[in-house]
């Protein structure tokens, strides 16, 4: 007689391994999206007196770029930051050029330690979150005074405890992104 | 994850070309934003259609939120009311007394001005808001308090115009757009209102700080006669505000002023009213360039 098969032993995570294949729509467009929907959040009904919201729009890009390499192209800072910079009440330009530098110095970095673990990650996301928001403070237009970069600091601590939670979040969006959803004919 | 190797081959020509490639479009974007960056650095307002008409595309999506958020406070501070409600009732009774006493001078005062002002033959006719608005959200992450509100130029809104909530002086419009509008908020630190003490003729700068509070300069140095309390008002000088609208009640002395909280939280403020420039003649015999907000009193 012959044993059934295991019933899951032709899915994994992402679905059945059988008549499916993974959608090049989501593979390439939820991180995209993710992190355009993230450039929206001065809509979000927070009215805030002072910057406390952490740059959501930036720390998904360095979580997407973190984890997946090579997934996000070289030039995404050009667009993704075109469209920060419409909401986020920066000059022009700003998240263009931050997320772009962002971008290339990642690369670099990924050439030179191509082998790192999470906390490691976090590290790199601290010093890049740090230089966002003090460059991002220093070219907004603001009177600069001292006042304004002791502001900066409860954003800062909330940013770092936050990227850890925006990771979570990017693998859990990874995994949406694989789902083989794609009918094989 | 380790990245996938791109470079490892220096036999593949085609391989190292597009990773070269990669490099030059990534540093050519960098440049165009450095450039953007400069651009709108000196003139503000370069990119001000582009960015009122993406912010009408999403305003739709934020009024809704906006009404949430109404909802949400309400439904919590009922909940905070019923802690301490015994000594709160008995403070509030205490409150009330007083300010039945003081609503009494208030009218007695209100007539007085009436009949002094008749006597002078002065009209001073009663300010209709523009229009009405909710504020939809605020840059939250941004060094720049901008706010944006759920009127445009199809409600008659204009740059500059003074944004009202019925507890103060909220902030001025900057950018206009068809049914949206960027507002500064009074916090934001290009922004300066002139404003006096309530009570007397104290008069001040107002200057936002980044932290969300107000610096108060005093123009006439000398002793400083401010107290902690003192509540400032607009002053209607510049001609942009009209005069006693509250603005913000000083907290913490300083040598030539104070530090000042704003008074109307915006946070706290569920509709504005958008009310036309006081003195338009005056401000636009200024002629100054609307983006810069510290030479515009």
């Amino acid at each position: 007689m012959i044993d059934p098969i295991n019933p899951r032993a032709r899915r994994d995570a992402f679905g059945s391994k059988i008549n499916r294949d993974h959608s090049s729509l989501l593979a390439f467009g939820v991180p995209w999206l993710s992190i355009l929907l993230a450039s929206l959040t001065p809509l979000l009904p927070i009215i805030a007196s002072a910057p406390i919201v952490p740059p959501l729009a930036y720390m998904l890009l360095l979580a997407w770029r973190l984890m997946r390499p090579g997934l996000l192209p070289l030039w995404a800072g050009l667009p993704l930051g075109a469209l920060d910079d419409l909401f986020s009440g920066q000059p022009f330009g700003c998240g263009i050029l931050l997320f772009s530098v962002t971008l290339i110095g990642i690369e670099l970095l990924d050439a030179r330690f191509p082998w790192r673990s999470f906390w490691q990650d976090w590290i790199i996301a601290i010093g890049l979150l740090a230089a966002y928001l003090v460059l991002g403070a220093l070219v907004s237009g603001a009177h600069i005074q001292r006042g304004l970069y002791i502001a900066l600091v409860p954003q800062f601590v909330l940013s770092v405890v936050m990227f850890p939670i925006v990771a979570r979040v990017v693998s859990m969006l990874d995994r949406l992104r694989l789902l083989r959803v794609r009918r094989l004919a | 994850m380790a990245p996938p190797n791109v470079r490892g081959s220096s036999s593949n020509r085609k391989a190292q070309l597009s990773v070269f490639t990669g490099y030059l479009v990534a540093a050519a974007g960098a440049a165009i934003g450095a450039a953007l960056l400069i651009i709108s650095l000196w003139q503000p307002q370069a990119m001000a259609g582009l960015r009122s008409m993406v912010s009408d595309a999403a305003a739709p999506v934020g009024k809704a939120g906006a009404s949430a958020r109404t909802g949400g406070k309400g439904f919590f501070d009922a909940i905070a009311g019923y802690y301490r409600a015994g000594s709160k009732n008995a403070d509030l009774e205490q409150e009330m007394q007083i300010a039945r006493v003081k609503l009494v001078e208030a009218q007695a005062q209100t007539r007085e001005n009436l009949r002094l002002k008749a006597a002078l033959g002065l009209r001073e006719g009663e300010i209709k808001p523009v229009a009405l608005a909710r504020l939809i959200g605020s840059t939250s992450s941004s060094a720049r308090r901008f706010a944006f509100i759920s009127a445009g130029t199809a409600d008659g809104v204009q740059p500059e115009m003074p944004v009202v909530s019925p507890m103060g002086l909220v902030g001025r419009v900057l950018e206009a757009g068809a049914h949206s509008s960027r507002v500064m908020l009074l916090t934001d630190s290009e922004s300066m209102v002139p404003v006096r003490r309530a009570k007397d003729d104290v008069v001040a700068f107002a200057e936002g700080r980044a932290d969300g509070s107000l610096r108060l300069r005093l123009i006439n140095l000398g002793l400083n006669p401010i107290k902690r309390g003192d509540v400032f008002v607009t002053s209607g000088a510049g001609g942009l505000f009209r005069p006693n609208v509250a603005v913000a009640v000083a907290d913490v002395i300083t040598k030539d002023g104070a530090i000042a909280r704003v008074l109307s939280n915006p946070a706290a403020t569920d509709f504005v009213s958008i009310e036309p420039v006081w003195q338009p003649e005056a401000v636009q015999s200024l002629s100054v360039q609307p983006g810069s907000a510290k030479d515009t009193r």
